[in-house]
């Protein structure tokens, strides 16, 4: 444990510095090329300048209740999580494609060495496999957490995953179940990542009873969002904003906690429109809180949903009936997207409060294209002009 | 995955794009560097018959000339057999000498299958149950490979291998309730017909996806490895379920993650209509073993103790090594694919009586038991009689049970009722309140 947490604070004290006195050779390769164009490399090439970032990270406040806390971007709180799941459960594995040098992203550094080679463990590059071995280990009583190297490459898995993971329990009549299998994958867009390496797949698993599918905000909500996951007896699919993996630093606890499933946070509180989004997207609506309310003077709630499946209906229902608008607002596109499901029920469920039609601010119906990304994006500004329709509607 | 080329190409670029400016130099001076050394390479005399492949991909020599590997399909891997087709043993050093009690109860639990296949078959015939698939033709490998197992080895199957619930005890009245779904079915009526599963007997639900077992069985024999309790995973799986991706998974994972498992394939000749010639041009599965590093064997699936004598070693090996096992057994589909299958609208039905009345693994079985006097016609005849009692049993107590209580349509989604969930049942209870009369009711628990 304090090995790691060392590692970790070296790490921790790097993050500010460009990637390549970071990384060492090979072992950054995949992760950081998405990552550092979006930041690091901008200012050095002409040609590839690029918009500035779409967001800007908001940490949460320190939590205190936890015990100590330690500096950690994304990618370290993962690591955290990962690092006290294996120190007190003995029969759990992590495994996945390239995970044992410490993964294109960084999430599992230095936990094959303190824990061992058959515990944190390289598979052959084939998602369906990954998959369908975790569902067996977990079957078999492991604690069993999958990585999937990006979100966009899960769907090869998607058979296991729909028609056995989610319906393990349910077909044997409870008595087999993969409830111990949590699937990690990298998640949403990075700058330039283009149609495979920025997918927000949530929709197509929201469709799909018996799992629970989690996205994360930040460091602190990561770790206990996924500790959750791995905690939960039911599988699970935790999708990580990889732009948001060096991007978002915050005072993380450094021990085990848990944050619950399918409760969504009420981050700010307001009284005009209720604002829901989940991922980096929460950063993108916080800004666009603001400018409503300088600019408007209007006066916004802002809810991250945290839990897609099964997702909190009352907390957002709740804000809606005091607000009477709502705007969602999600990176994936917008026909079939999650927001669909959430204003149908909201308009169910909230009809003679509803004051304006429900708004969703999403990606096009186009696959996520390259250099087109910032015009494609549900950006701040198309929020903004959306909040001031709804008002003056 | 495309991913990989696409991604390092990527990289590439971003590499590029960072070190800019310093990594040009020391571009340009590995270049360098580089071309001195190829420079000297070529000052030395130099022979090219004493060079190695240096590949870390594979362990191979050079060869100077161009020649393509030929599959070897027309002799293809041996089928192992232990006795023939009367029943008489072949290699005396191969008789697993198994005792009387032993073999009685191989042969007991096969026709008992017969047996239920033959009424279950019947009773989905008159639509006393909606679906069934009978194992006709191929007893002999469930039973022989169960026989070699240990009974807390997990089983992951595809939905052909009842005899091996069988084998391990399933009561008969549980067989009927699942194909009967009704209020004692373990699954709690939810799957179709003959998707059994066990706990106890570590017997793992069947689903109808094919081939979608083989990973997981992967998986759990991993898990198994790990906590070190002497234990192993078999597998089954038809031919035709091996042509999925999840096959070709399932036998890369096991090998590279060093599990403790034996594939075991029966061969039957036929996915549904379509015959092997159309699933594959390899020679057969077990050809497949070695390419992925797999100690595979080719068995007669028509003789029990080949069967068993091969899942035996394979298992003792596979525990003890910690390595996959591939058998193959070579069978041929007797009944139809299903209820719902008509097979003599693709082959003749001269097919199917050769291997019906000429090499049937029940009369092979029987022909041995004969010739050690183990075995009568007043044995056969009583036994057919009980057997055939025992299931009619069974099948009426099924037939007379309630089904389930609908509001376990509810239950088991996620292991906890999740509240939108006891919302829909709720608003079905209100509805079924209201238009009862147009609902089952009466047929199902309260």
């Amino acid at each position: 444990m304090a090995a790691a947490a060392a590692r970790l604070l070296i790490r921790g004290s790097h993050q500010t510095l460009p990637i390549s006195s970071v990384g060492t050779g090979k072992q950054s390769c995949i992760g950081n090329a998405l990552l550092t164009l979006s930041s690091g490399c901008n200012s050095r090439l002409k040609t590839q300048r690029r918009h500035a970032a779409h967001f800007t990270f908001q940490p949460d406040p320190v939590p205190t209740q936890y015990g100590s806390t330690q500096k950690m971007n994304l990618f370290q709180s993962i690591t955290s999580a990962l690092d006290n799941t294996l120190a007190s459960d003995p029969t759990a594995v992590i495994f996945g494609e390239d995970v044992a040098f410490g993964g294109v992203f960084r999430c599992t550094v230095g936990l094959r060495d303190k824990y061992g080679k058959d515990r944190v463990f390289n598979t052959p590059l084939c998602e369906q496999g990954i998959v369908g071995f975790g569902i067996g280990a977990a079957v078999a009583g492991a604690t069993a957490i999958a990585e999937i190297q990006f979100a966009d490459y899960i769907f090869p898995a998607f058979d296991q995953i729909v028609n056995e993971a989610a319906k393990y329990r349910y077909r044997s009549g409870n008595l087999f179940d993969c409830g111990n299998l949590t699937i990690r994958a990298p998640w949403g867009c990075v700058g330039h990542g283009s149609l495979y390496h920025s997918q927000s797949p949530e929709a197509f698993f929201a469709h799909c009873p018996g799992i629970k599918i989690v996205i994360p905000r930040g460091p602190t909500q990561a770790k206990g969002l996924l500790l959750s996951c791995i905690a939960d007896n039911n599988p699970c699919i935790f999708f990580e904003p990889k732009i948001l993996y060096r991007a978002a630093v915050e005072q993380v606890p450094v021990d085990a906690y848990t944050i619950p499933l399918s409760q969504a946070e009420v981050l700010q509180e307001g009284s005009d429109v209720t604002l829901v989004a989940w991922g980096t997207q929460i950063h993108v609506l916080r800004e666009v809180a603001n400018m409503a309310q300088e600019k408007l003077g209007v006066s916004c709630e802002v809810v991250d949903l945290r839990t897609i499946l099964p997702w909190d209906t009352e907390t957002v229902c709740k804000s809606v009936v005091k607000t009477g608008r709502l705007l969602i607002s999600h990176e994936a596109p917008v026909t079939g997207g999650f927001a669909a499901e959430i204003s149908s029920t909201v308009q169910e469920e909230c009809f003679l409060n509803l004051e304006a039609p429900i708004a969703r601010v999403c990606g096009y119906d186009t696959p996520f294209p390259h250099i087109f990304e910032p015009f494609y994006i549900p950006d701040k500004w198309k929020c903004f002009e959306a909040i001031k329709r709804m008002i003056n509607y | 995955m495309a991913a990989v080329s696409s991604v390092s190409r990527m990289s590439g670029l971003c590499f590029h794009a960072v070190r800019q400016r310093a990594a040009l130099n020391s571009l340009r001076l590995l270049q360098r560097r580089s071309f001195r050394l190829t420079a000297m390479h070529q000052q030395q005399p130099f022979d090219s018959s004493l060079e190695k492949p240096q590949f870390p991909g594979a362990s191979a020599e050079f060869v100077d000339h161009l020649e393509f590997i030929q599959p070897n399909v027309i002799s293809g891997i041996p089928v192992y057999r232990v006795m023939d087709r009367q029943g008489k043993i072949i290699n005396p050093s191969e008789d697993p000498q198994l005792s009387k009690e032993t073999v009685l109860n191989f042969y007991q639990k096969m026709t008992l299958l017969n047996t239920m296949d033959r009424i279950l078959y019947e009773s989905q015939r008159q639509g006393r149950i909606s679906f069934y698939m009978t194992n006709y033709g191929e007893e002999g490998t469930h039973i022989g490979s169960a026989a070699a197992l240990e009974s807390n080895d997990i089983v992951f199957g595809q939905y052909r291998e009842a005899g091996v619930l069988m084998y391990r005890g399933f009561p008969l009245d549980l067989f009927m309730a699942q194909c009967y779904a009704n209020a004692d079915d373990l699954g709690k009526g939810r799957q179709m017909p003959v998707h059994y599963g066990s706990k106890d007997l570590n017997f793992v639900t069947i689903s109808s996806p094919l081939a979608t077992q083989i990973p997981q069985a992967v998986g759990a024999a991993y898990a198994l490895k790990r906590e070190n309790m002497n234990r192993a995973v078999i597998c089954y799986f038809g031919e035709g379920a091996a042509s999925e991706g999840d096959a070709h998974a399932g036998f890369n994972f096991s090998a590279t993650l060093e599990c403790p498992m034996i594939f075991f394939c029966r061969n039957n000749g036929y996915a549904i209509s379509t015959p092997t010639n159309e699933q594959y041009r390899g020679d057969g599965i077990a050809a497949r073993g070695p390419g992925y590093g797999m100690l595979s064997i080719r068995v007669d699936g028509n003789d029990v103790f080949a069967v068993y004598n091969a899942t035996k070693e394979a298992r003792r090996r596979a525990v003890a090594e910690n390595q996959p096992f591939l058998i193959e057994a070579m069978t041929y589909r007797i009944g139809h694919h299903s209820t719902s299958d008509d097979s003599s609208a693709y082959r003749s039905v001269d097919e199917v009586n050769y291997w019906d009345k000429q090499d049937h693994p029940i009369s092979r079985l029987r022909h041995y038991m004969t010739a050690r006097s183990w075995w009568s016609e007043d044995d056969e005849r009583s036994w057919r009689k009980q057997s055939r009692k025992t299931v009619m049993e069974a099948f009426e107590r099924a037939e007379r049970r309630l089904k389930p209580n609908p509001e376990l349509l509810f239950t088991d989604v996620y292991q906890e009722m999740i509240p939108s969930l006891s919302k829909q049942r709720e608003s079905l209870f209100r509805h079924i309140q209201q238009y009862k009369e147009h609902y089952p009711l009466d047929l199902y628990e309260k």
